[in-house]
């Protein structure tokens, strides 16, 4: 299985959390970290793991390449992703880990988890960072 | 200061042909020469681009090898609207008397391909299957149906709308009307936009001849004004295509920036416009593209719609042509061709599309990685 790089899902952590950068100059936070190469001084933070659905959409489709997933039509199985903001932080985009889509909606409670994107034509499993809901059955 | 003209316009049809997207590009170019009744010999200075078709001075052997300057353009998805607004420069400096300005493409079936390095983007964005511009328009149309109570039914009677002027089109695609119940039972691609409500990557040619008061005085001839054309790109803030993040500080749009200077630069506001060309990649960006235009007020989309106002015949028809859901959209073309119909409309050759008396025509091309470019033409 490939696993997301620690540098944007840090699951050295207990419980694991999303990495990001905050910009010295203005305080501004980015996402994911980026190469700090341009000189701009960018000091490594960690993210809230709760948050709020803002947007979301099923994709219907298998996306072509590089999608790591399977490609092919008939094996496809739609995934939902969607912006989730963490408050006074950023809003992140994500996988949405759901089983009936029909349930998704601006403004519920997502907390942070991961989710495996099957491989296709013989690719290995890739491990992804994810947000599902954050009900009481799911904490 | 000359004022600059479009005084001649060409079109290869869109859609999905045997030719070359250059040849495309050739064909509308010898056509808007003629139009204007000019030849390549009289032409000062010519820019042109595609996104995916190759450079425009390949064009060149085939038009005449004379020397004239000739400057490739890429810009994305403002590609035409760059190479127009290069041109509109040009000549407005008094350096050149006449220009012509080109977009062509050619694109493969399915959606767009994009790499993440071209965008500054980690690999795991792509490979996680992440990096969709339907992903994209699903998600920012739904917050706004949220926000704003836009139905699923708007978006299917805009789908509609197009199919319904496409038909009337010479140039268009799509040529047969498609019923609204068809369209809401089509197959779902990224919630809520469905398969009939998505323009697909396609081919076409366009091609503008452009002139000084001086050139326009000497071929005796008529044409219609550039009053106001902008280019701008993604404000802080914004909701564009191909972004892990959003920052939680909200902010307004490439669009909503690219318009204001249009009209600033016109002196004209959005009540004065007859008709609008507005990026309809899908139903939902022609609704919203409504708002950030200034055309209405973020939600007066749905009663709009539903009195018919965006129709051939209502207060403000918009994609007279079908836009892109009936012609596609060959990136490098796409926003030529909205000049190009905001042309026909003005000189009132729009036949039995023809907005009554159009004199102020609107157009406004949006893409990747929040990019606009708004142009107003009088008549």
């Amino acid at each position: 299985m490939n696993l997301i790089s620690q540098d944007v899902y840090d699951d050295t952590l207990s419980p694991p959390r999303l990495v990001a950068g905050r910009i010295v100059d203005d305080g501004r936070i980015v996402f994911p970290l980026p190469d700090n190469v341009s000189g701009e001084e960018v000091e490594r933070i960690h993210l809230k793991r709760e948050g709020k659905l803002w947007a979301y959409t099923v994709q219907r489709f298998p996306p072509g390449p590089p999608f790591v997933g399977v490609r092919d039509a008939a094996e496809f199985k739609p995934f939902a992703v969607g912006y989730v903001e963490l408050e006074n932080e950023i809003i992140v985009e994500s996988h949405i880990v759901i089983d009936d889509f029909s349930q998704l909606s601006v403004g519920m409670p997502m907390i942070l988890t991961t989710t495996i994107i099957p491989g296709g034509d013989g690719r290995e499993d890739t491990q992804m960072f994810a947000f599902k809901p954050a009900g009481p059955e799911n904490k | 200061m000359t004022n600059v003209h479009i005084i001649g316009a060409g079109i290869h049809p869109f859609g999905r042909h045997d030719a070359s997207g250059l040849d495309q590009g050739v064909f509308a170019a010898r056509q808007a020469l003629a139009d204007a009744n000019v030849e390549w010999g009289d032409i000062q200075c010519a820019f042109g681009g595609s996104h995916a078709a190759g450079n425009a001075d390949a064009m060149l052997p085939r038009l005449g090898l004379n020397g004239t300057q000739f400057i490739n353009v890429f810009n994305g998805c403002a590609t035409g609207g760059s190479a127009l607004l290069s041109a509109y420069w040009a000549i407005k400096s008094g350096e050149f008397e006449t220009a012509l300005v080109v977009g062509f493409d050619k694109h493969p079936r399915g959606a767009f391909a994009a790499n993440p390095k071209n965008y500054g983007l980690p690999d795991w964005y792509a490979e996680s299957g992440m990096m969709l511009t339907t992903q994209f328009f699903g998600m920012k149309i739904r917050r706004y149906m949220d926000q704003f109570g836009i139905s699923e039914q708007t978006l299917a009677k805009v789908a509609h709308k197009a199919f319904e002027n496409g038909a009337k089109t010479d140039h268009a695609w799509r040529r047969t009307p498609v019923d609204l119940e068809t369209i809401s039972n089509s197959q779902m691609v990224s919630d809520p936009l469905r398969k009939f409500m998505f323009c697909s990557p396609g081919e076409g040619g366009v091609a503008l001849v452009l002139s000084s008061d001086k050139k326009l005085k000497q071929l005796g001839g008529k044409g219609v004004q550039i009053l106001g054309a902008a280019v701008r790109t993604r404000p802080k803030g914004s909701f564009e295509v191909f972004a892990p993040s959003l920052s939680v500080e909200r902010g307004g749009s490439a669009t909503a920036l690219a318009s204001k200077a249009a009209f600033e630069m016109a002196g004209l506001g959005p009540e004065d416009i007859d008709v609008a060309q507005l990026q309809d990649t899908e139903s939902g960006a022609e609704i919203m593209h409504m708002a950030e235009n200034g055309f209405c007020a973020d939600g007066e989309q749905e009663q709009m719609i539903a009195d018919g106002e965006t129709r051939l015949g209502g207060m403000l028809p918009i994609n007279t042509d079908g836009g892109c859901i009936a012609c596609g959209e060959p990136i490098g073309a796409s926003g030529m061709r909205q000049i190009f119909e905001n042309v026909v409309q003005l000189r009132g050759s729009a036949s039995n599309r023809q907005v009554e008396g159009a004199r102020l025509g609107y157009s406004q091309v949006y893409g990747a990685p929040g990019i606009s470019a708004a142009c107003i033409l009088g008549g």
